[in-house]
């Protein structure tokens, strides 16, 4: 009730949400799909509850201390999904220095903004992605899921 | 893109039947002046209100009288709880946790207006129980507002049964009220109508937001032992914005609206012709007969297949349109939007896609929990639905399922 934006705009025909999240959405990059072998991810993160609506995985092969492989999977909404893609796309191949700095802002630029209550719930990708960094960091890899 | 397109969300709003627009046309530029003037083109427009009034009092088993038109159920829901709680400007009220938000938010008005409210708690199958409504009377229980038919889980409840107890409860109250006072003269004389006179005037009054169910169910008022009722015209293959409030002869409402004093002093403002001609012609369209529960019953068989995936609310006494499904690991709004790519119309009870960012309050009340409520879809039939366009809808949400499973963490 607090905001007058919703999925779709006014006139009803085009899309509130901007081409690249469509993009993304219906065709995610990088996704951490049933085929792929987990072994070899050396950082994981995760955040969110389904209960809230939106749960945020995320896997990392860091080398050398760069990213060199981005794997995911997102439960949420279609900008939770497009916003998680972005990132997999913006932390591969960064220093873990510079994509631990990775703000939530720099993913709603990259995605070409984002309707504004849509902008709290959805972007967890970057937490996720840190709490990755922390835990390949830390050397002890909790779980592999 | 795309060439096909299916719309499975009736709940939400049907399109206007051809009859009823063809019906309405002639109210818009022809017959457009005021029905309250004396001339005779104003005549012609108060005597197309009256046709109306008459068709919608049949419907209910109402007299014209007792029919007000407003602006839509919305409306229609404000003015009779509002209407009756500031009338008697204190008390308590009963309604449940799973009305439509005109309801729960005219409700949450009053308690910041000083009246007490209890909101009913719905079993897992999506029932308020009379016995709970029983419970919940007090002795300043001023209004009972209970739906008809739940617009997401597309339960019915038990209306018949809760102005049953509302009754009893009346007499009993007036019983007691009368047994150690003399007030009340112990003739003979006093026949049945005096005694149902005195208990119409007592309180609790009985409302029913009877939108969804307009379209399925009996709507007869006297049936139903309802003091109030409500439903509306873009339900029903009508118009939207109008709105019908069933009031009762002798039910004393306070005004929401101030004017010149239409619809018998209730509900002021210029009569919306075409409209109320337009949800008379609907209302004279229903049909007892449908396809939908066939297909409803078809489409549940065939979603329950799919891995993970529940009902909610009962498969009984539920409307024979309604169908609501929570889908582990698939995120509400994403299906409807993937849905939406393929030409396939339907809603979400997920946070996301509302505007207030929680999940449905429904499927939250009948203890299915958060998750089931984010994952939720409304696939909503109606008259025109084929079992084609049910198939076509089966055979895209499953991939849809699958994909939305594989990203979803």
């Amino acid at each position: 009730m607090k905001s007058d934006f919703d999925v779709k705009e006014q006139s009803g025909t085009k899309w509130i949400y901007s081409q690249k999240v469509e993009d993304h959405f219906f065709s995610p990059r990088n996704v951490m799909t049933r085929n792929i072998k987990k072994t070899g991810y050396n950082g994981y993160g995760a955040v969110g509850s389904p209960a809230c609506g939106d749960v945020m995985r995320v896997w990392l092969k860091i080398k050398n201390n760069k990213i060199i492989d981005f794997k995911w999977k997102t439960f949420g909404c279609a900008s939770a999904i497009a916003a998680t893609s972005i990132l997999s796309e913006m932390a591969t191949g960064k220093s873990i220095d510079l994509a631990y700095k990775i703000t939530a802002q720099d993913i709603v630029k990259k995605l070409g903004g984002l309707p504004k209550r849509k902008i709290h719930c959805s972007i967890l990708g970057d937490q996720a992605l840190r709490l990755a960094i922390e835990n390949y960091r830390n050397q002890k890899p909790k779980k592999v899921l | 893109m795309q060439n096909k397109q299916v719309y499975l969300d009736y709940a939400s709003t049907t399109p206007t039947d051809p009859k009823v627009v063809q019906a309405m046309l002639p109210y818009f530029s022809d017959v457009f002046a005021n029905p309250s003037a004396l001339y005779r083109p104003a005549l012609k427009a108060k005597a197309a209100i009256d046709k109306s009034r008459q068709i919608i009092a049949d419907f209910l088993g109402a007299k014209p009288s007792e029919i007000i038109f407003t602006s839509g159920g919305t409306e229609s829901d404000n003015l009779a709880i509002l209407g009756i709680a500031r009338f008697i400007k204190k008390g308590h009220i009963v309604t449940s946790q799973i009305e439509h938000p005109a309801v729960l938010n005219s409700c949450k008005q009053l308690k910041k207006e000083g009246f007490e409210v209890t909101y009913l708690k719905p079993d897992h199958d999506g029932f308020i129980s009379p016995q709970d409504v029983k419970k919940a009377l007090k002795k300043n229980t001023i209004l009972v507002s209970i739906m008809y038919a739940n617009n997401e889980i597309g339960t019915i409840q038990p209306v018949k049964e809760i102005s049953n107890i509302i009754r009893d409860f009346k007499l009993s109250k007036f019983k007691s009220q009368n047994s150690n006072k003399s007030q009340f003269p112990k003739s003979k004389n006093l026949g049945f109508s005096a005694l149902d006179l005195m208990l119409e005037k007592s309180y609790p009054l009985f409302h029913s937001d009877s939108c969804q169910a307009a379209e399925y169910l009996d709507m007869n008022v006297s049936r139903l032992g309802v003091d109030l009722l409500t439903f509306n015209g873009s339900k029903i293959y009508g118009p939207k914005g109008i709105g019908v409030l069933y009031i009762k002869e002798g039910t004393k409402i306070e005004l929401i609206i101030y004017g010149g004093g239409q619809e018998n002093q209730m509900r002021s403002g210029t009569e919306n012709v075409p409209l109320i001609v337009g949800i008379a012609e609907a209302v004279k369209l229903i049909k007892k007969s449908k396809t939908e529960k066939a297909h409803r019953d078809y489409l549940i068989r065939e979603l329950l297949k799919i891995k993970d995936v529940s009902l909610n609310g009962s498969i009984k006494n539920r409307l024979d349109n309604n169908v609501n499904v929570s889908i582990k690991g698939v995120e509400g709004e994403s299906a409807v939007l993937y849905l939406d790519r393929e030409g396939i119309f339907v809603s979400t009870g997920s946070a996301c896609s509302s505007k207030s960012l929680e999940p449905s309050h429904v499927i939250q009340a009948i203890g299915a929990g958060r998750e089931a409520a984010h994952s939720s879809l409304r696939i909503t039939l109606g008259r025109k639905t084929t079992k084609t366009e049910i198939d076509y809808f089966l055979k895209k949400v499953k991939i849809i399922v699958e994909n939305l499973r594989e990203i979803s963490a």
